[in-house]
């Protein structure tokens, strides 16, 4: 019996490739490229002033209000942040991905790996408050500091205008920090998958062909790790712009993309400008892998 | 830089390389010729290659020395050696063309882009590759990037060229092809090759010397007929070529003495019982207990008096498959020249 139904399936492969692909391609058309799509046709919509009710008809309208000045101010917060954590998460990321990737032994590697992905075994809400504990004006942090008696710098910092705060738990520095530190895992992880699959050999072949170890890393480690670096950097840009829990939980009361998607949709009940809202980041994003395909981060793939 | 073109393109100087416990390269002396195409010949794990990454600077000694004509270079990092390395996997880099890659060495050292250009044209001709300089490497065949691994290197003019089994993943055709060809660039650019290979007929093929290696230590180092005909130990005579080993009471009973020799299977004749055999000759009868039809030849396996097995091959000049399949099960008088006998010890 059951060698007849595998008989009928080996005769069959279209049927079998078939029966794997439908459930996923189901699930990828109708839940998430659905929702996506209901999304779009949702930013189309406008929301009467009056009723607060949602008018089902084409219009740009919504879209327009995402460049008046307060908006406007939101997309440019959200994007400079996000800017600075990937930069700041790719520049960490590298070495230890690096010595992940090329210098630790198996067993060390192992050990290592976890430790990158254990942060993500918790959950994410639990970090963001006990960051909020140790960022805070009484936190562990503020006693260290004063204890190396750096108040001085760490109050200079705290005063500097549109970054600074009343303490670190309060203000765009503090942000920073736990966006660095949450996102690492996802910059890490990528790049060292890609460092992995570049051969030793080509190190030792730019060696042996006269490069000092800095020219080898500018014209063969980045240039093949470069793919990662951009994969890890989709996710480190675009967790940081729909985020909206630390800077809920941490941030001044300055809005970020996220917090304003999140207070659109609930108690502003304007489901039609919290859809605009998300799409500014999906088009971000479009627009960040072109430019990431134009120079060339895609060709080693 | 410190340079006596006198001296021995490379010389070691009781080297060692041990990883832990485990002495990949024992104490090895060893003297490399300018011009010379030397070729390091082992099984793997027998330190050739271990050997070869520390003169290229990949690795370091644990004691001792190398010198590359006359200088001292233990510990060089690679970068400020005169060698080049074509390796076994090519290494070439993905994300640039062949003339890229091969312009490599000249680019870091930061020559002349005309000039450049001019002479990765050049070595592309010498490697019959004119006209590829603008494809990816993965565009190419297997042997097409034999030849670029080869012009990356040797494009530097470096000292001494090292080759790391660099005809491994070739097919059979390609690689005697590219043996041919390998020693007729070596030839013509004149520079000293050090050739990496467990394939002894690689190795006889090319080379003016092989050194044989055999758990991290040399085994025996001589031109390729002495390394052939000469088998200065058991081992050297069992991993170049087949040989048959013969000790004890048997070899005393052919040779009058008890020291184990070896003897090539060609060298062996097949004959009838009843010859007599030549006075330089000697003999021994046995039983043909198996025969193998290869075409170009047979090989046989012949019990001999007194017990054990020896190989004999045989050239099918004038046999058939037919006649000589029906030799098994035949008495037969196994006879070889005196002189074509080797002492190795033991």
């Amino acid at each position: 019996m059951l060698n007849r139904i595998s008989t009928f399936f080996y005769r069959r492969p279209g049927l079998v490739l078939a029966l794997f692909l439908t459930p996923p391609l189901l699930y990828m058309v109708v839940v998430y490229l659905g929702s996506l799509f209901s999304l779009l046709i949702n930013s189309f919509f406008s929301i009467d002033d009056f009723t607060g009710m949602v008018i089902r008809e084409f219009t740009l309208k919504t879209y327009a209000q995402i460049f008046n000045p307060a908006n406007r101010e939101i997309f440019m917060r959200t994007g400079s942040m996000a800017f600075f954590v990937t930069v700041v998460d790719a520049l960490i990321a590298f070495p230890l991905a690096y010595y992940i990737a090329k210098f630790s032994s198996r067993r060390l590697k192992t050990w290592l790996l976890i430790a990158v992905t254990i942060p993500l075994w918790s959950s994410y809400l639990v970090r963001v408050y006990a960051w909020k504990l140790i960022l805070a004006k009484e936190g562990i942090l503020s006693w260290f500091i004063n204890l190396l008696h750096l108040n001085g710098p760490l109050d200079w910092l705290l005063s500097l205008p549109g970054i600074g705060g009343s303490s670190l738990s309060l203000s765009p520095i503090g942000m920073f920090i736990v966006f660095v530190y949450i996102w690492l895992p996802y910059m890490i992880i990528p790049i060292q998958t890609a460092l992995e699959r570049v051969p030793g050999s080509l190190l030792e072949a730019s060696s042996d062909l006269g490069a000092k170890p800095y020219q080898t890393f500018r014209t063969v480690i980045l240039p093949l790790a470069f793919p990662g670096v951009v994969a890890g950097s989709i996710f480190t840009f675009s967790l940081t712009l729909g985020d909206f829990i630390v800077p809920l939980t941490l941030g001044n009361s300055k809005f970020f993309i996220g917090q304003a998607v999140y207070s659109y949709q609930g108690t502003g009940g304007n489901i039609p400008l919290a859809a605009a809202m998300t799409m500014g980041p999906v088009v971000i994003m479009v627009v960040y892998l072109l430019i990431a395909r134009k120079l060339g981060a895609f060709d080693a793939l | 830089m410190m340079n006596n073109p006198s001296a021995p393109a490379i010389q070691f100087d009781q080297v060692s390389r041990h990883f832990g416990e485990v002495k990949a390269v024992d104490q090895v002396d060893l003297e490399i010729m300018d011009g010379e195409f030397f070729s390091m010949l082992g099984p793997s794990g027998s330190g050739k290659t271990t050997c070869l990454r520390m003169i290229a600077g990949f690795d370091r000694p644990t004691s001792g020395k190398i010198r590359l004509y006359g200088q001292d270079v233990s510990n060089l990092p690679p970068y400020d050696r005169d060698v080049n390395t074509v390796f076994q996997d090519y290494a070439l880099f993905p994300h640039m063309n062949v003339g890229d890659n091969i312009a490599y060495g000249l680019m870091v050292k930061k020559v002349a882009k005309e000039e450049r250009v001019r002479r990765v044209d050049e070595i592309l001709e010498l490697v019959q590759l004119t006209g590829f300089a603008g494809r990816k490497p993965s565009q190419l065949s297997g042997g097409q990037r034999q030849r670029v691994a080869l012009a990356r290197a040797l494009i530097n003019h470096p000292k001494v060229l090292l080759l790391d089994e660099p005809l491994g993943a070739l097919d059979l055709k390609l690689r005697q092809q590219m043996q041919v060809e390998l020693k007729a660039i070596q030839k013509r650019v004149g520079i000293t090759f050090i050739f990496v290979t467990h394939d002894q007929e690689e190795a006889i093929t090319m080379s003016d010397r092989i050194a044989v290696f055999n758990q991290g230590k040399i085994e025996q180092i001589g031109s390729p007929s002495d390394v052939y005909e000469r088998p200065s130990s058991a081992f050297v005579a069992g991993f170049v070529g087949t040989s048959n080993l013969v000790k004890g009471e048997v070899a005393k009973r052919i040779t009058g003495s008890e020291q184990t020799f070896s003897i090539r299977p060609e060298k062996i004749h097949l004959g009838s019982v009843r010859d007599k055999s030549a006075e330089d000759m000697v003999s021994i009868d046995g039983v043909v207990r198996d025969v193998i039809y290869l075409g170009l030849y047979t090989r046989y396996l012949v019990e001999i008096e007194g017990g054990g097995d020896l190989v004999v091959i045989e050239q099918n000049l004038k046999t058939t498959s037919m006649e000589v399949l029906s030799a098994k099960g035949q008495k037969v008088k196994l006879s070889w020249q005196k002189d074509h006998i080797s002492r190795v010890g033991g």
